[in-house]
This record gives C-alpha cells, sequence and structure tokens, in this order.
C-alpha cells in the first residue's frame, strides 16, 4: 500500500529523519512512539508532502511519487491527515467543513457531498452539532468533526498525528473511540499516538523513533512487554 | 488597490515594485503625494482635478490597506493552510476558500479605521483646491466672515459622516462574530 525507503530529510542542519524505511500494507493500523522532538511528526508529514523528504523514496500503491514531477494534490487527496490541533475551518461549520473538499477538490454537487457528509457526521456521532461552528463544539467533537472531514475524501491511509493530546482527559475517549471503530471497518492508519491503551489493542506493529531513527518494531506486546532496546524501556517507563 | 497581494507573492520583481510603493508612499506626506498629482501627474496625463484628487486618495489608502491585508492574511494560523492542502486543495483554490474569507473578517475593523482615515484625508484633497465639503466651507467662510462658525458646521458634517460610516462598520462587525472567534 505504501512503501517508505531510505528516507532521509534535513530542516538545514538538522538532520530529523534518517534512512526511514517502513511498509505499510492495506488495512494495517501502526502506531509510532518516541519522545518529543524525535522526528515522529516530521515523518508523519513528509507522508503527505506538507514536507518535502530530501533524498529516499515514497511509493503509494506502486507508484513512485516524484514530489517535483507528480501532482501533489492528487496525492494528498488519498493520503488524509488528522492534526494535533484539528486545524478545522473557523468560518464554515461542522457540515460545511467535512462537505467543503467534497466540493471543491472532487467536485460533487452541493446536495451529493452534504449528504456524504451529513453520513459522515453521523458516523462520527456528530449529526446534532451539524450546524454548529468549531468555536460552538469541544475539542474531542473538533477532533471528531476533522476526522470525518478526512474521511469523506476516503483517503487510501489516515495519518494521524497525536489526535488527543491537545484535549481534556474526558474527552480523549470518545475520540479514541472512533478511531477504533474506523481500525475495526478496515481504515489504514499510522498513528502517532502515547495513548498505550489504544496501541495494545488495535495496532497491528507499534513503531519506536529516537533521534530520527526507527529503533524497534514489533507487535504491541513485544514492544511494551519485552522491549529490546534500552532506548525503548527508558522511553516507557517515562510515559507508562 | 486589491492586485495589491503581490507584496505576498513568491515572485520577486513584482515583491520589490510593491515594497517601494509602499515605502515611498507610507515615507513621504499626504500633502505632498496630493500636490504631485495635482500639479505633476496632470500634466502628464490629462486628469480633472477631481480625478487627481480621487487618484491621490486611493492610491495613499491602497498602501494602507494592502498592509492591513497582508498582516490579516499572515496573521491565519498556519494549520489552516496546512489542513487545506493535506485535503488536496491547491495553494489557490485554499487562499480562495480557507485564508482569504477569514483574514478578510479579521481585517475589517483595521479597514473600517483606514476608511474612516481616508474620508478625513479627503479634506486634504479639498485644500489644494476642490470643492468637497472642505472647500465650499472655505468659500462660504471667506465670503460670509462666519469663519469659525462655518468650519464647525463643516467639523459637524464629517463628524457625522464619521459616526455614520463607524455605525455601519460596527454592525458587519457584529454580524461576522458569531463565527470570528477562534
Ligand atoms: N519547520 C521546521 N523547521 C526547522 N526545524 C523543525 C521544523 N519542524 C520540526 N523541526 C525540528 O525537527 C525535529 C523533529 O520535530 P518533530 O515535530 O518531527 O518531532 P516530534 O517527534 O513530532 O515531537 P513531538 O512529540 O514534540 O511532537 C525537532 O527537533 C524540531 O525542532
Ligand atoms: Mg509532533
Amino acid at each position: 500500500m505504501m512503501k517508505i525507503k531510505k528516507l532521509n530529510k534535513f530542516f538545514g542542519e538538522l538532520h530529523v529523519l534518517k534512512d526511514i524505511d517502513l511498509e505499510i500494507k492495506r488495512g494495517e493500523v501502526i502506531v509510532i512512539i518516541g519522545a518529543s522532538g524525535c522526528g515522529k511528526s516530521t515523518l508523519l508529514r513528509c507522508l503527505n508532502f506538507l514536507e518535502i523528504f530530501d533524498s529516499g523514496e515514497i511509493w503509494i500503491k506502486g507508484e513512485k511519487i516524484d514530489p517535483k514531477k507528480d501532482n501533489l494534490n492528487k496525492v494528498r487527496e488519498n493520503v488524509g491527515m488528522v492534526f494535533q490541533r484539528f486545524n478545522l475551518f473557523p468560518h464554515k461549520t461542522a457540515i460545511e467543513n467535512v462537505a467543503e473538499a467534497l466540493i471543491h477538490v472532487k467536485k460533487y454537487e452541493k446536495e451529493e457531498a452534504f449528504k456524504i457528509a451529513k453520513k459522515l457526521l453521523e458516523k462520527v456521532k456528530l449529526l446534532e452539532r451539524a450546524n454548529n461552528y468549531p468555536s460552538q463544539l469541544s475539542g474531542g467533537e473538533m477532533q471528531r468533526v476533522a476526522i470525518a472531514r478526512v474521511l469523506a475524501m476516503k483517503p487510501d491511509i489516515m495519518l494521524i498525528d497525536e489526535p488527543t493530546s491537545s484535549l481534556d482527559p474526558e474527552l480523549i475517549d470518545e475520540v479514541l473511540q472512533t478511531m477504533k471503530s474506523l481500525a475495526n471497518e478496515g481504515v489504514t492508519m499510522l498513528v502517532v499516538t502515547h495513548e498505550m491503551g489504544f496501541a495494545r489493542e488495535m495496532a497491528d506493529r507499534v513503531i519506536v523513533m529516537d533521534g530520527g531513527k526507527i529503533i524497534e518494531e514489533g507487535s504491541p506486546d513485544e514492544i511494551f512487554d519485552r522491549p529490546e532496546k534500552e532506548r525503548t524501556r527508558e522511553f516507557l517507563s517515562k510515559i507508562l | 488597490m486589491i492586485c495589491n497581494f503581490f507584496r505576498l507573492s513568491k515572485n520577486k520583481i513584482l515583491n520589490y515594485i510593491t515594497y517601494i510603493y509602499l515605502a515611498v508612499i507610507r515615507g513621504t506626506p499626504l500633502i505632498v503625494q496630493i500636490f504631485i498629482f495635482y500639479y505633476g501627474i496632470v500634466n502628464i496625463i490629462v486628469l480633472s482635478p477631481f480625478w487627481a484628487g480621487v487618484a491621490a486618495l486611493s492610491i495613499h489608502n491602497g498602501a494602507y490597506i494592502t498592509e492591513i491585508f497582508r498582516g490579516a492574511i499572515q496573521s491565519i494560523d498556519r494549520g489552516q493552510m496546512e489542513a487545506a492542502r493535506s485535503l488536496g486543495m491547491t495553494y489557490f483554490l485554499a487562499m480562495r476558500r480557507i485564508i482569504l474569507p477569514q483574514a478578510f473578517k479579521r481585517s475589517i475593523p483595521p479597514l473600517g479605521n483606514q476608511f474612516i482615515i481616508g474620508l478625513k484625508d479627503s479634506s486634504l484633497v479639498a485644500y489644494v483646491t476642490l470643492m468637497d465639503l472642505w472647500g465650499t466651507g472655505m468659500n462660504i467662510a471667506y465670503n460670509s466672515f462666519k469663519v469659525l462658525e462655518t468650519y464647525i458646521v463643516v467639523g459637524l458634517y464629517y463628524l457625522v459622516l464619521v459616526l455614520f460610516f463607524s455605525y455601519f462598520v460596527n454592525k458587519v462587525e457584529k454580524k461576522l462574530e458569531v463565527d470570528i472567534k477562534k
């Protein structure tokens, strides 16, 4: 589904991603963990080309993406991104947020787009909030709208960057529930999160990053119960 | 005036032209600009005094309005553009659908302010010769010798115009307030 080979990214002198190799299969849920600043967000941002990698290869569905030649807008349509800070459009209602790209990117008729948006809001259990503006929603609700907005594009993969880390504790669960139901439906996901409960229950694979490298990967049980690397153990002891 | 979005563009030449325009306009007094239009440019292109005044005022206010828009656009959270792009929108679509509507709302208060300043600046154009409110006032004042009273009346006219306009701007702001929050 998606293949990453020897990916490197620099910010000036700073070497943020070092030879990242990763393969993501259709329907897989992969959780990335790692200390702050180790490059998790940067990796996700490279995968939907908000940042352009410096060397390496990204293959999506058997096609190698060339950021210089390929139409990145088309690529991004199929690689959805959910942000830590939601980034909903504040001048649009919940349902308009979901319908926006359907209408203007996918060129659906308005009516059709709103019908789809309505279904998706129902799915994230927010139908009754459809006509509220983001400023009138709680953090958890905003994040669910943001998830619905990405789902509307029917992406091949969803990149989800710390979806709950700016939420109050009591709102975290509703967002995780939404993500679990997506995972159960077979949505491919690459999730950066430190919610160990979610990782244990849902992840097919857990990836540990440190200093811009993938230092360890395995099933949740392997990583959480029998980590091989000292750095992994250190990190886990801090967050558990 | 609208095409002053140049300043935000990545094109070096456009950006440079705009930079000079802004520097010159904001670095020199309005009265000098009006004189240049009125006595200078009129000799090159045929321009009635009225249109010379209009041109001077537009170019002058255009500079400030450009800066207001630029500030407003730059004040929009970077995440908005990223979210829009990540949904597959092109840069221009994201600008048009997501960034500009928010920036425009944010620029209404300073724009209103700038329009009021512009309104009052129009008296300077009059000073140079035109017969707008202020000019008429001067004429009446000279003719009737009731200098102070006439000026007070002229002042009141401006005040009424400005108050009316402020009220209108306020209304618009209120109307947009629902979704302007965060
Ligand atoms: N646009 C940028 N310009 C320069 N440096 C950057 C930029 N974005 C990130 N960095 C740096 O790259 C490194 C990796 O950042 P990144 O955001 O990927 O870390 P992270 O693993 O997501 O951390 P966190 O858990 O805090 O979100 C950090 O040292 C950060 O300061
Ligand atoms: Mg991050």
